[in-house]
Formats: structure tokens, C-alpha cells, sequence
């Protein structure tokens, strides 16, 4: 009962302080700019005569570049609005009079994450759904597996929320988001260094993609969405930067889910140990 | 320990039920750090502690405690009567209790002219009396007020005292912190002093009236030697013109003194024993300012 009443405050905290709204209209704002360029796009390409083959190869690059966009935005969202929710109150001292009252201090933190979960899910379901929608009904063009690159973008949000909690627990806001987003940027980056060994075929290079991946699976959780989204000629083409040439495996998302089983278990057994 | 200091130390306390508990202490004395481990808010690194005959910081304990936090705050998006029901709930108060019991508390606090408000929006002192009532919204057993009437007008804190007692008389105990002695002084039942985590003495309020031994005499024609006779019962006059103070050495004399003064030939219109002020017994149990 009290995980529930935590994570439906938790949730009506973010629309009563306009975060949802305000990252929902940015996301209006988003798919406006999307919707746009896809249809200048196609009107260019109409224009000079671009093979049907082509033209729907093109648009589909757009699209994966605007779910890219999507996926980026939806884990900064997540990491921005919860970065203040544990280290915040615990500062603040807000946490005294929930802390005090009868319900165990992992129902708080599991609440108020669920409270964000269901926050995360309302956006990607919006924002990716409503990209999906566009390419399909301004460009034309479907992703191949759109339900199953919703789930994983939305996997993605939730390793970076259960991060977040973890070192919520331990920092203050300001250094748990600094190095929350920093472990975002060494995913990032140990993402796309992967994806260039595979142009190069250097094991290295790819070597140093997979250890990031291991010390932040998010970038290889939207790398493994990329490949089950786009069609199998454009990845293998490479007409893409989200081209298949270092696909992460199933095992990846395996370990992704287990690496956000263990941040979440840290931070409960954190906050239940930690003086407040 | 707190910060790589001792915090707290052979800190043993037994608070009867029913009763207002003072709690007092210089700046750094532990008796934060004593309401956080009695809360579970913070571990000790050794000893125990029990509440209402419970470990601390059991949960289910919690349902019988109510906490107003030092400088209370909270989601301040939520106006006092969302604030109270979510605490209810919290504590297990169903809905058609909380129907009625939410806006009586938020009338027993004064905050009926501001329902419609966001927290945001109170003041410091407004914000106090949300805490209150947010301590008091599942009818604790104890609860724990952590500087009450910190930011409070005088009404506001005459309101809180009221609460305070009404509470007691209702058979709740309440534990007290509080740096104003005076509130402590005409509110408390006992009263517990603690310096450097550890408990240096105790005082029962209801007791210390009547071992009150110190006397103002106000009278005319109080000659030298009339006050030299006073020598048999206490060591310590002081005499201002027609003011004379003394410290008897047992209340019993009292009535004697009078008796002498009068037979003495003084001509006394007052004599009123005096209370030793809780200010000037935290000052002779604490010492001067060390700067804590």
C-alpha cells in the first residue's frame, strides 16, 4: 500500500510542478520540427525523381534519426526530473516526516521509483509512438519492430532511473546527476567506438565499446532497438549511422536488466542502512 | 556518532506515558541526534532504544508516533488538506475518518483561512502549524515535536501549547524539544537536561514549585537587627530598601519567617516565594556559554 501511495505522489509531483508538461511540450515541439523536415524531405526527393527504393531508404534513416533523438531525450528527461527525489529530500530534510511514518524505507524509494517508471512510460509512449506515427503518415515508412524498440528505449530510461536512484542515495543532487550523465556519455561514446570497429574490423577498438557497455549497458540497450527497428537491407547496407555492424545480443539485454536489478537493490539497501 | 564525533553517549531516559517531556540542551548537546535514533531516522553504533515498548524504528511501531520535524517541510505543490490526507493515508487512516478528521485538525491549527493555499505559499510560522497537524493526523500514542513554536507568533505559540496539553490530557505523551525555555517551563511535566550526549539532570516542573525556598519579602520598618535574626534560617538575605530576598533552607521555615518578620515589628504587604526560573536552572546546570 505505501509503495503506492509513494509512487502516485511521485507522479502527481511531476505533473503538479509541470515537469511532464513541460517535457511533453518540448516533445510537441520536437515532433513539429520532425514532422516538418521529414516532409521537406520527401518533397526534395520527390522533386528530383529519387527511385521509390531509395526515397523509403531515406525516409527511413530520417525516421531512425528522429527515435535516436527520441531515445536521447527520454533518458536525460529521466535522469533530469528524479536526480533530485532521494538526495534532495534527504538534504532538505522533506524525507523526515515520510521516513517517520509507518512504512519501510525501501517502499519509499521503490515507490518513488515506480512513480517515475510510470512518468518514463507516459513519454516514450508519446514521444515514440508519436515519431512512429509521423514516418508512417507523412514519409510513408514503418520501423520494422516498433513495439519491441519501444520497450527497449524504455528499458534504456529505467537502467538510467535505477542509476540515478543509486547514487541518489549516497550524493548530493548536484554530483549524482553529474556523474549519472557522465556514465550516460562514456555509454555513448563506448557505443559509437564499437560501431566504428566494425567498419575497421578493430577488435581493440570494439574491446573498449564492449567494457563501456559493461560499465553503462544504455547506449548497447538503443543500439540492439536501432537493429531490431530498422529494415534488415538498410542496416545492412549501412545507409545509416544505426547501421548493424556490431549488433549487441540478446545477452546484452539480459545483462542491461540484470545491471538495473542490482542499482536498484543497492540503492534500497542504501537507503535502509544510511542515517537520514 | 555524527560527523566523527561522539554525538551521543550513556544516554539513558525513561519517559512516563501521558506525560509533556522536556527535552533541553545547549546547541550540539545530541538531542537531535537522540529524536533521530528514537525515530530510526539514524542508527546508534551501539545501544538500543525502545518506544512504547518497541525497538526503534520499527515500522509497524510508527503507527503510534507522531514526528514534527525541526523546520518543517514538505511537497510545497500540495495545499494543508492534501497534505494531511496523504499523511493519513500513510499512517492507515481510512478515507471517511480522514474526511473528518482533516479539516478539524487544519481548524485546531488556524490554517482554515489558507485551505485553498499551496504550501509555497506559508510562511514560516503557517508551515509549522502544517507540520503539527500532519504529526497529529493519526492520533499517535507519543509524539515528537522537534522546536514546535519555532517561527510562530506569540498567538501561534499559545495555540501550540494548547494542542500540546490537550494532547497530554487526550493520554498521548509528548516529547518537547525546545531552545525556549519559557514555553518548556510552563508547558513541561519533567524536564530532562543532556550536555555532550549524556543525561546531567532531571527535573519533575509539578514538584518544583513546592520545593520553591526562595522568598521576596516586600515591607517597611525592617530594622538591622530584624534581618540579622534571619541568620537562623538562611545564610543568604539581601535587602534593597523595603525588597528583601532570602533562601530559605527548607520550605517549611517559611511560614516561620513570616512569623518572625512580623513579631520583628516589619510591617509586611508581600511575601511571595520564588520559582527558580528554568533559564536560571539551565544556567546553573550547564554552565556559562562555552560556545557550543
Amino acid at each position: 500500500m505505501g509503495v503506492w501511495i509513494m509512487a502516485g505522489i511521485t507522479f502527481r509531483e511531476a505533473a503538479r510542478k509541470k515537469i511532464l508538461w513541460t517535457a511533453l511540450l518540448a516533445g510537441v515541439a520536437f515532433l513539429l520540427v520532425l514532422g516538418i523536415g521529414m516532409s521537406f524531405q520527401l518533397g526534395d526527393l520527390r522533386r528530383f525523381a529519387v527511385a521509390p527504393f531509395l526515397r523509403y531508404q531515406a525516409i527511413s534513416a530520417t525516421l531512425m534519426i528522429g527515435l535516436y533523438t527520441v531515445d536521447l531525450l527520454a533518458v536525460v528527461m529521466t535522469t533530469l526530473t528524479s536526480v533530485d527525489t532521494i538526495s534532495g529530500e534527504i538534504t532538505s530534510g522533506t524525507i523526515h516526516a515520510i521516513a517517520t511514518k509507518p512504512i519501510a524505507r525501501w517502499q519509499i524509494l521503490i515507490g518513488k521509483w515506480l512513480g517515475f517508471v510510470a512518468m518514463a512510460a507516459v513519454y516514450v509512449a508519446l514521444m515514440f509512438w508519436g515519431t512512429i506515427a509521423e514516418g508512417y503518415w507523412i514519409g510513408g515508412v514503418l520501423a520494422q519492430h516498433p513495439l519491441r524498440g519501444s520497450i527497449l528505449v524504455f528499458l534504456e530510461c529505467v537502467v538510467a532511473l535505477s542509476v540515478t536512484f543509486m547514487f541518489g542515495t549516497w550524493f548530493s543532487t548536484l554530483t549524482s546527476g553529474v556523474i549519472t550523465l557522465g556514465l550516460l556519455g562514456v555509454a555513448f561514446l563506448g557505443g559509437w567506438l564499437e560501431q566504428m570497429s566494425g567498419f575497421t574490423e578493430g577488435s581493440r577498438l570494439a574491446m573498449v565499446g564492449i567494457i563501456s557497455s559493461l560499465i553503462m549497458p544504455s547506449e548497447a540497450i538503443w543500439r540492439r532497438a536501432a537493429f531490431e527497428m530498422e529494415s534488415p537491407l538498410s542496416g545492412s547496407l549501412q545507409f545509416s549511422p544505426f547501421a548493424d555492424v556490431s549488433i549487441p545480443s540478446g545477452a546484452m539485454i539480459g545483462y542491461a536488466c540484470l545491471y538495473l536489478l542490482i542499482a536498484l537493490a543497492i540503492a534500497v539497501y542504501h537507503f535502509g542502512e544510511r542515517d537520514l | 556518532m555524527f560527523g566523527g564525533k561522539v554525538a551521543v553517549r550513556d544516554l539513558t531516559l525513561t519517559v512516563p506515558r501521558g506525560e509533556i517531556f522536556g527535552f533541553l540542551g545547549p546547541n550540539g548537546a545530541g538531542k537531535s541526534t537522540s529524536i533521530k535514533m528514537l525515530l530510526g531516522l539514524a542508527k546508534p553504533t551501539s545501544g538500543e532504544a525502545f518506544v512504547l515498548g518497541a525497538p526503534s524504528g520499527e515500522v509497524e511501531i510508527r503507527r503510534k508516533i507522531g514526528f514534527l520535524p525541526e523546520n518543517f517541510r514538505f511537497y510545497e505543490w500540495l495545499t494543508p488538506a492534501e497534505l494531511l490526507h496523504l499523511h493519513g493515508q500513510l499512517c492507515g487512516v481510512d478515507s471517511r475518518e480522514l474526511a473528518k478528521r482533516v479539516p478539524a485538525l487544519i481548524d485546531l491549527v488556524g490554517l482554515t483561512p489558507h485551505i485553498d493555499k499551496r504550501l509555497q505559499n506559508f510562511s514560516k510560522g503557517m508551515l509549522q502549524r502544517a507540520g503539527l497537524a500532519q504529526a497529529l493526523i493519526h492520533e499517535p500514542e507519543i509524539i515528537f515535536l522537534d522546536e514546535p513554536t519555532s517561527g510562530l507568533d506569540p498567538l501561534g505559540r499559545r495555540t501550540v501549547r494548547d494542542i500540546i496539553r490537550a494532547q497530554r490530557d487526550r493520554g498521548a505523551t509528548v516529547f518537547l524539544n525546545s531552545h525556549l525555555l519559557s514555553e518548556i517551563e510552563i508547558t513541561c511535566d519533567q524536564v530532562v537536561f543532556i550536555r555532550e550526549g549524556e543525561v546531567v539532570t532531571s527535573r519533575d516542573m509539578r514538584k518544583q514549585n513546592e520545593e520553591a525556598s526562595r522568598v521576596e519579602v516586600r515591607a517597611r520598618k525592617l530594622s538591622t537587627q530584624c534581618v540579622s535574626g534571619l541568620a537562623r534560617w538562611t545564610d543568604s538575605v539581601k535587602v534593597d530598601e523595603e525588597r528583601l530576598t532570602l533562601t530559605a533552607q527548607s520550605r517549611e521555615a517559611l511560614p516561620e519567617i513570616l512569623r518572625y518578620l512580623v513579631e520583628a515589628g516589619a510591617e509586611v504587604y508581600q511575601f511571595t516565594p520564588q520559582r527558580l526560573s528554568l533559564e536560571e536552572l539551565f544556567i546553573s546546570v550547564m554552565g556559562e556559554d562555552r560556545g557550543f
